[in-house]
This record gives C-alpha cells, structure tokens and sequence, in this order.
C-alpha cells in the first residue's frame, strides 16, 4: 500500500523540513493504489494495477526556487532530496513572480474518501466486467469499456507551518456497445467517489438501449437545428468556458473575457439569465479536496450567476499584483438546473436532435471559444415531443458562449466525467436553439 | 508525459486550470544526472527475478521492462523563466500470459521482494480475468535476441548542454518576437531521454537509450483598437535528435512566403518572422468559404497524415480494440482483404517505418522485444497493409509482428501504436513554385492548427498556422478564419500533385493519445508539399 496515515504524513514531511537549510522549503506528497481492467469485442484485453508514490521538495532562497522529487523515502534519500532542490534553486535565475509561501491554515475535513472503493479487489473489477458482458451478449452487441478505481492521498507542510492532507478515492466507468454489424452504438459514463453508487448493469443496459436505436441512421442535412444535449455532452463544450476563465489571461486581454482597452467582461451579462455556475468542494454528490495544491483553501464560488460573470480564477502572484482574492482553480463544476427530467425536455420539443455524446472538441477560435467537433454513440431526431429515428452524425461549429444565449430549457443536474479532459461536473441536461451543424458524418 | 501534463506544467493553455495542481510530473534530478546510467548487468538481474517469480506462479509467457524516464524543460515567458524542471520517473512494469489472458503490474520499488511480489499480481490479475476470456492470447513468434543495445544517432545530447545556453536561446526568442511586435511571448524547450531495457522469457535483453527533443514558442499579437488577438506558434518539429536540431545550417532551409525548416530548425529566425506575420493575421481578409485547391506545407500535412492515415490503419481500431475511447477505423477487413480498395489517388504513397533515423519513432526494438522495420501500408493508392502486434499479426496473415508495440511509462501496459507513418515524395523534380504555379484558386497553408475527426476517421477539419491566397497561380495576400473540412477517401483521392524528395520534411507530436488509462506516444510524419484540388474551405469568425 502506498497510502500513509494523516499521522504518518505529518511525521514524514516534518522530517524533510528538518533537513532544509533555505530561507524558505514546501513540500507536497503524495500516494496511490490504483487497479484498471479493459475489455474490447466482447472479451477482457488488459488490465493491470500501479502502486505509485512520490515527495515534492520546493526551495527557496530569496526569489530563487529550485524543486526536486523522489519515491524514496529513507533518511539518506530524504536529505539529498532537500539538498538538490537547493542545489537547482541556486542555480534557477530569479524569477520576478515568485510569492512566498502561504503560512498556516485551517481547512475543514473533506468528503471524497469512501471505505468500499478502497476495498476493491481485482475480483470485483472482474464481476463488474463480467455483469456487463453478460448485458452485451443478452443483447447480440460487441462490448468494449473501462473500469478503473484509485484511492489515493496527498499532504503538504511548509517552513511557515502549513499542513494539509487529504485522503480520495475514485473508480469511473465507461462502456460503448455496438451492434453486430456495426451500424448501431451507444456509450455510457460514470464517475463516483464511492464505488457502492456505481450501477455497471443499469449503464450498460441504458447503452444497449442507445446501440440498438442508433442503428440504421438517417442522413438529414447539415444546419442550424434544436437540439438536446444529454450531461456528458454539454459538458464536453462548457469545460472549454470553465477553462478559459483564467483572470491572467482575460487580463492580457487573450481570452473571451478581454475588452479593448486591458478591460474584462468580468461583472457583464454574458449569457441566459438561467445560467448558474459554481464550485463547492462540499457538494455531496460531488465532493473534492478543500485545499488546493499549493494551500489555498478551496471554497463554494459562483461563477456565472443569472447569467453574469462573477469570478475568474488567479495565480497568487497575480492576484496580489490586481488586489483581487486569489481564488484558485476548483477541481469540479456544478450548473444548476430544474426538476425537469431529460424526457421532459423530449416532450417538449416540436422538432430538434438528441446528442448523447460529442467527441474530439477542439478550439477553433479561443477569442470566441469557437469549437469544433462531432456527434457520437447516438443521434436520434425527435418530431412533436418523441424520438422519431436515428440520425446520422454531424460535425459542429458552436461556441458554448452562443450556445448558452440560445439557451431553451434546462433540465436535472447529474454527476458525469468529461469524455475529453477528465473533469467531473453536476450538469442538467439542456435544450438549446440554432446549434449549428456544418458536415455529416459517416462515422458510427 | 500526457498532453495535459505538458500544458500545465508549461502554462501554455488555459486548460491547465482545471488540472490537479500539485507538481507531480516524476522525480527531478540534478542537471547532470541524465549522464549516469544504471548499468544492464543490474537491470538483467532484476528482470531475472521478475521472470522466475512470474514463471514459478504459472505464467506462460513474461516481459519486463524497467524504465528511467528523464525530461527536461525549460519554461519562460516575455523576459523571465516561469521554470526549470528536471523529472525522473523510474521503475518496472511486468507483463505476463496466464491461462491464455494478459495479466499487468508495475512497481517503482525495486528491492528483489516488490519485484516478485508485482510479478505475482501480474499472474493474479491475469487468472482472474482469465474467466472472461473468449479466445485466449497468441502471440507471433519472436526470436530472442540475447542481450542486445540500441541507441538513437544523436550529435549533441541536449541534457548536457549548459542551462545557460538554452536559457538564452529561449529569451532571445522571446525578445526577438516583442521588439517584432508581438504583445506576448511563450517560449519553451521540452528533452526527453527513454532509457529503456526489455526482457522476456523469448530469451531477449535489450537496453536502449532514446533521445527526443522539441524547442517551440508562441506569440500573440493584440489590436489595442479593436480587441481581437492572433497567434503565430513556432514551425517547428518535435524529432528523435540531440540539441543539434537547434543548429541550423543554410542547407536545412527552404525559402518561400517565410522560411520552412528540414531536420534542422532556427528558432530565433522562425520568431522574427512569426512577430510579423502575427501582426499581418490581424488585418488579413477573412475566407470566403467555398471549393478550393489546398497546397499543404509538410508543417501543416503531418498532422493531417497522422489523423486521416495513421489512426485508421492501426490494426487495434480496424479490430474494435479502441471502440470504447479512441474509436474504430473505416478500413475495415474487407476493405484490405479486396487487394482494390482505392484510399486515394495513384500518386498517394504511405509507408510505416519505425527505422527512419532523427524520427520520433525510431527505435532498434519496439516494447515487446520486436526488431523494427519499414513497411508499405498504402501502395499506389490502394490499402495493402495495417500496423500490427504480436497479438495480432496473425489476424492479418503476418508470420510476425511489426513491431508497433510501445507503452509510454514503466507503469504502463504496452500495446499498438502508431509507428512514423509517413507520404512518399513524387518521383518528378518539382518544387513548391512548381505547385503553386497551376493553381487557379487556393489557399497555400504553413503550420499545423486546430483538429479534428471522427472516431471511425470520416470526417475532418482542419486549421493552420499561416494561410496565403492563391490566385491564378500567384500568391495574392494572407487569408484568415479559414479551416477546410472533407471526407478522408474523398481528400485523398484528390491528391493531385507533390513536390519531391528535396522538399520532404517531417513533423510530428509528443502527444498522440490512445488508450485506457490513455497513454501519450511521439510519433513523426514525413511527406513533401503536396496539393489537392477542390477542398471545402468553412470561415471560421464568428461574434459573441
């Protein structure tokens, strides 16, 4: 096992101070023991499980730093660790931006550690793969997916009396399922801290259902149309907002939030009024460390609020170079939404597309966050209120900031995993107007 | 190193925000260290361990690789040097067969005990699983090779060239790009040294020691007026060379609209003229979208190559092995299997190659112990050939494996990549003017840009870096807010005319991801300038 107790932590990091010798020393450490396993055409393909760990020594002498790791962790390894990342700050030109580190704090307990996910077994990763081949075979479909848990920890102390530590654990879960002959598919994703929520049965199933119905798609053409987009695929878009919110950047006025002028749209009413956007490490469907790797406390913020952007995120250094807070990156998102269930939004919707899934998103134009990408796993148009027929994929070109100004109806939040970057979020399903599809595709 | 990892050690996109911010990238070293290595009678003796201890619990058949993963970067920004990180990571992963299924762990401690132990949960893993198992694993044969050494043919080990000195480069750069006119300057050198050592119970010992480097920049330019911005990145390209491909001389140059680079780069000349074409972006007419003739430089086509070539005739996607993440391949079996199917036109060439020396690709063996080799995969347009592993070679009739096997960490399970898969040059004498001159209405792109594809690899858009109107065979003026759309055959099969071997260049990325736990490859592309007629052309600009 690589994860070492809040006690352990705490002894081992005030051993590594000891040895410092330079006006200023931080170090972070951290562990983990993950398993994965992977299976393809209706059968296992590899798997595996990594034991890793590693200590961060961060040195200082004036505006000089200097930083050095290693996975050792007796007492000799210990010293020369110190030593060499005193030895790299000496010789690291001084860098202007340098902000000392930060001194004591206090940080309330957080909520991402679950016992069950810790306990898991290659065995249960097995079963897990096992109900879903079972749902793939009942069903005449071709399987592929993912599982992969981890419990890991991370601590940090500083020569100014810092500490933290924090315990975590993960496990995610990802299927597509295809017909025989290749013309159907359908994805599903899933992302928990506590293993005992992950239901791999249901979403297999729900992906099954989606294999089946996308089968024999249609080509309608390429243009502007309503459509409804599941959690996973909103989300896909609205990281690439969430990511661009550095206040640095707005600043330098190379982002969609710069104004002419060194000026920010920072306070201005960028989209629908019904847009709320925030972070919570204490959300309990979506907890998340409640300090961040350099020691600020991560807190609930509002970043978009009826539509007006409230916050952008900040460096250290140049948030004491504005005279802003600096509010650090959060770890995960949370877009608030309605009762509304996603066959609510169907109902309601004379005609338009459901998208289940978007795939290989990249910026096309960072000044308005233009995106390019595809429809995926599932594309189905829907005619007064019902899913009349498969359809076949579409390229897009959208900004997520246009989008969010089209926006026609949200509906209930839930936790999903960004298929491109990793991130989890709470996202509602969403109805959005004049979505703008470019090609088709004949991917399926 | 994963992509999202380079971004956010560097700072160069903002989608470092959102990525977890304790610096855990391996263990740095001191500066010098890069330049001990640990010896192969050690490495021998842990990998022996590793195999008895897998073989006594039932494993048929055990590789080994213990891996010392040393990068460098060097990160700075306008005047100042945002960092300096030397990284280390260090360990082994151990790969067995039992009852016919794949079994995987890996450990970074490497006392004779935790070897046996991670070897055992190897075997573990691989009986578990085994219960799921529809046919069990076959494995080309593969000779051993004894104990055997490879390393990349590199002038100048970048590891060992003073700090000052890339320090310097890196803010001379910067300063030539401000006093250009640029608002901002990011500069950054990335170095990579794999020293890696394989063995397997085939009887092979192989130690090999893998250089890489790439020295990039990116400037922005913004209208105080106006507000809008525009960026011009570096034309460089990441390679398997030593600090040598810093050291341009006049015959690595090719002159033109601005000058392109041949296996050898001059960074400092590249900014100065990227500071002014960044200020031209700013007041270029803007696309009219429609059909054009696309005249595409080696700095923009590689990338093109690598997602419409490379990604579907990997053998793991034609077979469903990436259905889940990556996607699958419209050149399906069938397709191969009809000896006619007509990728695209006669002219189109493509070849895999894991020998072709300062690629990144190259290796002497790939991480399964496999001799490397070059090999057609698209012969006078028409699909012939895949890129295979041992596990799959006899699915495509191979007696052996083609050496495509790669993992981009110890603690990571190898399977198929991506070799260098690369466009022939045309066989007649012609040079870019020779392209451009029969051209009535194109566009001219130089440097790669935004990207996108579908996962059975259909659909693309791509954008670049630099885009020059042409006009009844003359460059006319810069173009912006263009990016072209097409389907891969289609596109392909529009191939109408390419310059030759004096003008062939490659490129390539550190970064191409595959996999679950995704795993990051380098791999290059090398082609000449090469043409295409009637390309959807979209404009791009759009208002918030």
């Amino acid at each position: 096992m690589s994860i070492l107790s809040k006690e352990q932590a705490q002894a081992l990091l005030k051993k590594v101070l000891s040895y410092s010798k330079a006006d200023e020393c931080e170090v972070n450490l951290s562990g983990s023991d993950a398993g994965n396993i992977r299976y393809a055409r209706n059968s296992v393909s590899t798997s595996g499980g990594v034991s890793s760990n590693s200590l961060v020594v961060s040195s200082a002498f004036g505006k000089k730093m200097g930083v050095a790791t290693i996975n050792e962790y007796d007492d000799e390894s210990l010293r020369k660790v110190v030593q060499r990342a005193e030895e790299l700050a000496m010789l690291a030109p001084e860098n202007p931006e340098f902000v000392s580190f930060m001194g004591p704090q206090t940080y309330p307990e957080s909520a991402t550690f679950v016992q069950a996910t810790a306990d898991m077994s290659p065995k249960d990763r097995a079963d897990a793969v096992a109900a879903s081949l079972q749902i793939s075979k009942e069903n005449k479909l071709t399987a592929a997916g993912f599982l992969e848990n981890n419990t890991s920890y991370s601590a940090m102390m500083n020569s100014k009396g810092l500490f933290a530590y924090n315990t975590s654990t993960g496990v995610s879960f990802n299927v597509t399922l295809r017909t025989e002959d290749g013309k159907g598919s359908g994805y599903a994703t899933k992302s928990y801290n506590d293993f005992k929520k992950l239901d791999v049965k249901a979403a297999s199933a729900s992906a099954a259902i989606k294999a089946a119905r996308s089968a024999t798609a249609r080509a309608i053409e390429p243009g502007k149309y309503t459509v409804i987009l599941e959690p996973a695929a909103a989300l896909v878009l609205l990281e690439n907002l969430f990511f661009g919110m550095d206040g640095r950047q707005a600043d330098e006025g190379r982002s969609f939030m710069s104004k002419p002028g060194g000026l920010t749209k920072l306070g201005e009413k960028l989209v629908d009024e019904r847009v709320n956007i925030y972070s919570d490490p204490f959300n309990t469907e979506l907890p998340t460390s409640t300090w961040s790797g350099d020691g600020r406390a991560q807190e609930k913020v509002n970043w978009i609020e009826n539509g007006v952007m409230k916050n952008l995120f900040y460096s250290r250094y140049w948030a004491q170079k504005k005279g802003v807070k600096a509010i650090p990156t959060p770890e995960a998102v949370i877009m608030a939404g309605t009762n509304q269930s996603l066959e609510d939004l169907i109902k309601s919707t004379e005609k338009g597309i459901l998208v289940t899934r978007l795939w290989y998103i990249r910026s096309v134009d960072p000044q308005t966050v233009l995106l390019t990408g595809l429809t995926r796993d599932g594309t189905f148009y829907i005619e007064n209120g019902e899913i009349k027929f498969p359809v076949k994929n579409f390229r897009f070109n959208e900004s997520p900031i246009i989008m969010l100004n089209n926006l026609e109806a949200l509906g209930k939040p839930e936790r999903t995993v960004s298929g491109e970057s990793g991130i989890n979020a709470l996202i509602p399903p969403m109805k959005i107007r004049d979505f703008t599809f470019s090609s088709l595709s004949d991917a399926v | 190193m994963r992509r999202r990892d380079f971004v956010h050690l560097t700072g160069l996109g903002a989608a470092a925000a959102m990525l977890p911010s304790i610096p855990v990238w391996g263990n740095s070293v001191p500066l010098d260290a890069a330049l001990d290595r640990i010896d192969p009678v050690l490495k021998k003796r842990m990998s022996d361990v590793a195999l008895n201890a897998a073989r006594s619990r039932g494993a048929t058949y055990t590789d080994v690789r213990i891996g010392r993963y040393l990068n460098q970067f060097v990160v700075t920004r306008e005047d100042k040097v945002e960092n300096i990180v030397n990284t280390e990571s260090y360990g082994m992963g151990i790969r067995v067969i039992a009852n016919g299924s794949w079994g995987f762990a890996a450990t970074d401690k490497m006392d004779n005990d935790s070897i046996a132990k991670a070897a055992e949960l190897a075997v573990a893993i691989a009986k578990e699983n085994s219960r799921l198992l529809t046919e069990p694993v076959q494995l080309a044969p593969q000779k051993g090779y004894g104990e055997v050494s490879w390393k990349a043919p590199i002038e100048k080990n970048a590891f060992e060239v003073p700090m000052k000195e890339k320090v310097d480069l890196l803010l001379s750069v910067n300063d030539a790009a401000l006093k250009g006119g640029a608002n901002y300057a990011n500069s950054v050198l990335f170095l990579v040294n794999e020293q890696k050592y394989f063995a397997s119970t085939d009887g092979s010992y192989i130690d090999q020691d893998i250089h890489r480097i790439w020295p990039t920049f990116f400037l922005t330019k913004i209208d105080a007026k106006s507000g809008k911005f525009e960026t011009r990145n570096s034309l460089s390209a990441p390679m398997g060379m030593g600090y040598e491909y810093l050291e341009a001389r006049p015959q690595d140059k090719i002159q033109g609209v601005t000058t392109l680079y041949k296996g050898r780069y001059d960074m400092l000349e590249d900014a100065k003229a990227a500071a002014t074409q960044v200020g031209q972006k700013i007041t270029a007419k803007s696309v009219e979208a429609g059909k054009y003739d696309l005249v595409l430089d080696p700095s923009h086509l590689w990338l093109t190559i690598h997602e419409s070539t490379g990604h579907p005739t990997e053998l793991d996607r034609v077979l469903g092995y990436e259905a889940n993440f990556a996607g699958t391949s419209f050149l399906t079996l069938d397709k191969w299997q009809s000896k006619n199917f007509k990728y695209g036109s006669d002219l189109v060439n493509i070849v895999g190659d894991k020998t072709q020396p300062g690629s990144l690709g190259a290796v002497g063996y790939d991480d399964e112990g496999v001799g490397t080799k070059k090999w057609d995969i698209i012969k006078d347009g028409v699909l012939v050939n895949y890129q295979a592993i041992r596990d799959q070679a006899h699915i495509v009739g191979l007696n052996e494996s083609q050496g495509c096997c790669y993992a981009d960490n110890w603690s990571s399970v190898q399977f198929q990549r991506m070799p260098n898969v690369s466009l022939l040059p045309g066989k007649k004498q012609k040079s870019i003017d020779d392209l451009i001159k029969n051209v009535e209405k194109g566009i001219y792109i130089i440097g790669d840009g935004s990207f996108s594809i579908d996962q059975q690899r259909y659909n693309f858009q791509f954008g670049g870096q630099l885009y020059y109107e042409i006009k009844e065979g003359k460059i006319t003026g810069m173009l912006k807010d263009v990016a072209y759309q097409a389907n891969t055959q289609e596109f392909w099969n529009a191939c109408s005319d390419m310059c030759d071997e004096r003008d062939y260049r490659l490129g390539g990325s550190f970064f191409d991801g595959k996999g679950q736990p995704m795993q990051s490859s380098a791999v290059s592309h090398g082609c000449a300038t090469t043409r295409f007629n009637g390309v959807n052309v979209i404009n791009t600009a759009r208002k918030i």
